[in-house]
């Protein structure tokens, strides 16, 4: 197959025109002794037919089984309209809008969404998206950084292990120096973080609910945080906001998320996005692209991206950033998702979430054997002690079309017999009551 | 001018709803009991039927240039034809719905996707091992430097200093601070290609690497390609190529065989997956053996007809994104690499070539060819010869917008005063680079005739010339809270 539309025709006079007799004479500005010699050594090309035939082969070898895995990615429910808007080709086929007079739509929708953020995160500004919440976590590093003059940041070690080890990649680079704050059974140790805490300390980082599904004192941390006069920089997950009190409530400095759980296909990780927003005084060090609404030369209302005088193609190596492609179309889609659910469906979706994951951590709680080791409240993922290895469970359950949840011993030997489970919306009694059953299979071993 | 869309927040109304949920089959639980001091008060979204949702993205939709419509030459960002099968593979059941911590033996079609095409990107490049993780070219870019930063750091070698030619993209010196290196600007020469004995001056042992561009920004083949990375070789230094515009060549020449260290893929570029209004892309990080225990963590590997992620990487950068990377994006151009394969992949940088020289060919003595080298897949015009008229390259690009066709990528490379950055992409018939001349020489003409025309430009787009200044000003990035809302944290 080929996406070229030049018959033989075409090339001719086209040729003609430039004046030069083959394609071929064309590329004769590369050298020939680094031109390759014959073909590339590809796979024969497939028709349409054939392509989408192996797709679902390779694709059947994957298993999809009831998931109730999270751990940064979760199986929640995505309305038709999300992907039926992405998949305008307006949206999907355009690229940053640098003309903006053309590209209304697409910067319209990025105002609409960083207004849809602020307001779920009760924060003053936001970006048009991250990455992902990693990224956007590293990325927060330098900002506070920069903002305080001050050379450390403190992480808690309830923050996602990927997460805090894309923030370490990132401060590799950045020369920051990273302290980890010990977590006192499954919350940040605020006595801990008190003590670390000094005037050379830019930011803490913190995730709530943390890694292990427990409600942070985030009220604490914050008056910790502030008392040191350091950033207090926030990483949540954006359905809990519908039943917990935003970034914004205890005052955070900086809040970011992995915008996956607004209506985004799981996929295996990716495409996701990172919600990024902050206090006001921080936009002109904020990363990534920003929206902002302005005037045409007739005074009609239109948008454009501001302030890119932050930005790499203006600012080269003193930018605040090196991002140039966020995740706008992902954006778009939690933006669809959220106008969706709206005021009213965001809470009932959380609702849904805390009451599922409080009906099995109960029946959880129950099987002999089995425990719930957080000791804090949790919303929609919570730990359970397992009387043998998480490992195998995982395993047993994927045999059974059951994706138990995420085995945590993968992160830390400590935690051989820690199964981080996760319950959206989407799960239905009879699927937990099979989860269950299936767990109680154990504890009676 | 039609009435400005307005926004959800306008739209909303109090009552309204487009979701549903089932009835809830567990007793239910109260937050505010639960959580008290930490529940949610309002959270001010808005209140929408599915409409509403579905009419106002429509209609802001409408208000897009997008590659399916028209011509969209936009320079470096190729901005070729996203072939519709690609949005079809990427929504298949057990590749769209899959955990990415799906353990490896439920994922094994998954891992077989990211394997192959990282086998493909090497025979493609000419590289020994590739990270698929980089979100982004920039991230790739990133990604790569900070492998850079790891090698010299593995060897001992107090090496701060990234050599970055002037014509270089913008991203190239962003990620090089970011990685903590010191950007050093190198000039090109008077053909805008690296000047080997500049180089060779440039090159110091504090020194890690030269960044290139090939064909650099103006479209121009490196011709001392080898040779400059010999040069950098010598002294112990390696070298990184930004690989934006692979496209020009894919199938004809391999970076690798000229001596490349390290380069970048931009999936959005190359391999036709959507630019999204600005992403999600992907940057796989290509390497050769000496970069090859740097890359991210985790890599996928095949033992016998398995497939694994295998995290045991000591020397690794560590992650650079929480996950596998952007997997739709990858799904998306080990599809479109199936389909075209060898000969096809070849034809894709033929054609993008051809049409780039076409367009140059219709274009000379219309506009300032400031460079005048073999071009490849794009071409740099400078709209310097206007100027003697009152119009700058600004106004060319707002007028094209009248014409219905997006404007080149303008006032980039830096090194060409009012420059046009010209990339028909290979996807464009002769017709529509046609209408593309016609409508650039009769802007020229315009430009003697009606200057004002030009600088009153555009007229028929869904907005004019955007107050920008005022924009950066006033800083109204989001839609006010109305005046009667109450406080978020208002139980």
């Amino acid at each position: 197959m080929k996406y070229t539309p030049h018959t033989d025709a075409d090339r001719a006079l086209m040729l003609e025109r430039i004046g030069v007799k083959s394609v071929e004479d064309l590329f004769s500005g590369i050298p020939a002794d680094i031109r390759v010699k014959g073909r590339l050594n590809l796979p024969e090309p497939l028709s349409e037919m054939e392509v989408l035939a192996e797709l679902g082969r390779i694709a059947a070898s994957n298993r999809s089984p009831v998931c109730f895995a999270g751990a940064g990615a979760y199986d929640h429910f995505s309305p038709a309209i999300v992907d039926t808007i992405v998949s305008r080709p307006e949206f999907y086929t355009a690229y940053t809008p640098y003309q903006a007079e053309v590209s209304q739509g697409t910067l319209q929708a990025i105002y609409e969404f960083q207004s849809l953020v602020c307001r779920l995160f009760d924060m003053d500004v936001a970006n048009a998206s991250m990455y992902d919440c990693a990224s956007a976590l590293a990325e927060t590093t330098h900002l506070a950084r920069d903002q305080t003059s001050r050379a450390k940041v403190l992480v808690s070690e309830g923050v996602h292990p990927h997460h805090i080890e894309v923030v370490r990649t990132y401060a590799h680079g950045l020369n920051i120096p990273l302290k980890p704050v010990p977590l006192d059974r499954d919350v940040t140790d605020v006595t801990e973080l008190r003590r670390m805490l000094s005037d050379d300390v830019a930011a803490v980082i913190v995730q709530h609910p943390n890694f292990l599904g427990s409600i942070e004192p985030m009220a604490e941390i914050s008056a910790a945080a502030h008392q040191a006069d350091a950033l207090l920089t926030v990483s949540v997950d954006p359905i809990s906001l519908g039943v917990l009190a935003p970034p914004g409530a205890y005052d955070a400095d900086i809040a970011v998320a992995d915008g996956q759980s607004l209506g985004i296909p799981l996929s295996y990780g990716g495409p996701y996005l990172g919600l990024f927003a902050a206090k006001k005084r921080f936009i002109r060090r904020m990363p990534g692209r920003i929206s902002a609404k302005t005037v045409d030369v007739d005074g009609n209302t239109g948008y454009v991206l501001a302030l890119q005088t932050r930005e790499q193609h203006i600012r080269r190596e003193r930018a605040t950033s090196n991002i140039c492609t966020n995740q706008a179309l992902v954006a778009l889609a939690a933006s669809v998702y959220l106008s969706v659910m709206g005021k009213e469906g965001i809470k009932a979706v959380a609702c849904h979430c805390l009451a599922k994951a409080r009906y099995l951590a109960d029946r959880i709680a129950a099987l002999p054997g089995f425990g719930i080791a957080n000791q804090a409240l949790f919303f929609k993922e919570f730990t359970v002690s397992t009387p043998v290895p998480a490992r195998d469970i995982v395993a047993k359950g994927i045999e059974q079309d059951l994706l138990p949840g995420v085995d945590l011993g993968m992160f830390d030997n400590k935690w051989q017999n820690r199964l981080l489970v996760a319950v959206t919306e989407k799960r239905t009694k009879a699927e937990m009551d099979r989860l269950a059953e299936f767990l109680g299979g154990f504890g009676s071993q | 001018m039609s009435q400005p869309e307005k926004s959800l927040f306008e739209l909303s109304s109090p009552g309204r709803r487009a979701w549903s949920l089932p009835a809830l089959d567990v007793p239910e639980v109260d937050p505010k009991q639960t959580f008290k001091d930490s529940a949610r008060g309002d959270n001010h979204l808005p209140e929408l039927s599915e409409v509403d949702i579905a009419r106002h993205f429509a209609r802001l939709s409408a208000l897009n240039h997008h590659v399916d419509k028209g011509f969209y030459p936009l320079g470096s960002c190729t901005m070729k034809y996203n072939p519709k099968v690609n949005e079809k593979a990427c929504r298949i059941q057990g590749l769209a719905d899959i955990h990415p911590m799906l353990p490896r033996k439920a994922a094994q079609g998954a891992l077989r996707i990211m394997y192959e095409l990282a086998e493909f990107l090497k025979e493609i490049v000419g590289m020994d091992a590739v990270t698929l993780q980089p979100a982004a070219g920039a991230h790739g870019e990133l990604t790569g430097i900070m492998m850079i930063r790891k090698y010299f750091e593995k060897r001992r070698e107090d090496r701060l200093e990234v050599l970055v030619p002037d014509s270089a993209h913008g991203t190239n010196p962003a990620s090089v601070t970011v990685s903590g290196f010191k950007s050093v600007q190198i000039k090109s020469n008077d053909k805008g290609e690296i000047d080997p004995a500049e180089l060779d001056r440039a090159c110091t042992d504090c020194v890690a690497c030269l960044m290139v561009t090939n064909p650099n920004t103006l479209g121009i083949f490196e011709p001392e390609v080898k040779k400059i990375c010999d040069i950098m070789h010598a002294k112990g230094s390696l070298v990184y190529l930004d690989g934006a515009n692979l496209n020009a060549y894919t199938g004809i020449h391999r970076p690798g065989d000229a001596g490349f260290d390290c380069m970048h893929i931009n999936l959005h570029k190359t391999f036709s997956t959507p630019h999204g209004g600005g992403g999600p892309g992907s940057g796989p990080v290509a390497v050769n053996r000496k970069l090859e225990p740097f890359l991210p963590r985790p890599v996928v590997r095949k033992d016998g007809d398995r497939y694994r992620l295998d995290f045991n990487r000591p020397d690794s950068i560590g992650r650079v994104l929480a996950f596998n990377g952007n997997f739709g994006v990858l799904v998306r151009a080990w599809t479109y690499i199936r389909m075209l394969g060898a000969d096809g992949l070849r034809d894709a940088a033929e054609a993008a070539v051809l049409n780039a020289n076409y367009v140059r060919a219709g274009l000379e003595g219309v506009f300032d060819l400031p460079y005048k080298e073999r071009s490849l897949h794009e071409v740099v015009f400078s709209g310097s010869n206007l100027k003697k008229y009152g119009v700058k390259t600004l106004d060319v690009a707002k007028r094209l917008l009248d014409h219905g066709l997006h404007a080149p990528t303008v006032y980039f490379p830096l090194i060409v005063p009012e420059a046009l950055m010209i990339e028909p992409t290979e996807t464009e018939s002769i017709e529509s680079c046609d209408a593309f001349v016609q409508a650039m020489k009769s802007i020229a003409e315009e430009a003697a005739t009606d200057p004002d025309a030009l600088r009153a430009a555009p007229r028929k787009t869904p907005v004019r010339r955007l107050d920008e200044a005022r924009a950066s000003r006033e800083l109204d990035v989001r839609y006010p809270l109305t005046e009667d809302a109450v406080g978020d944290t208002e139980a």
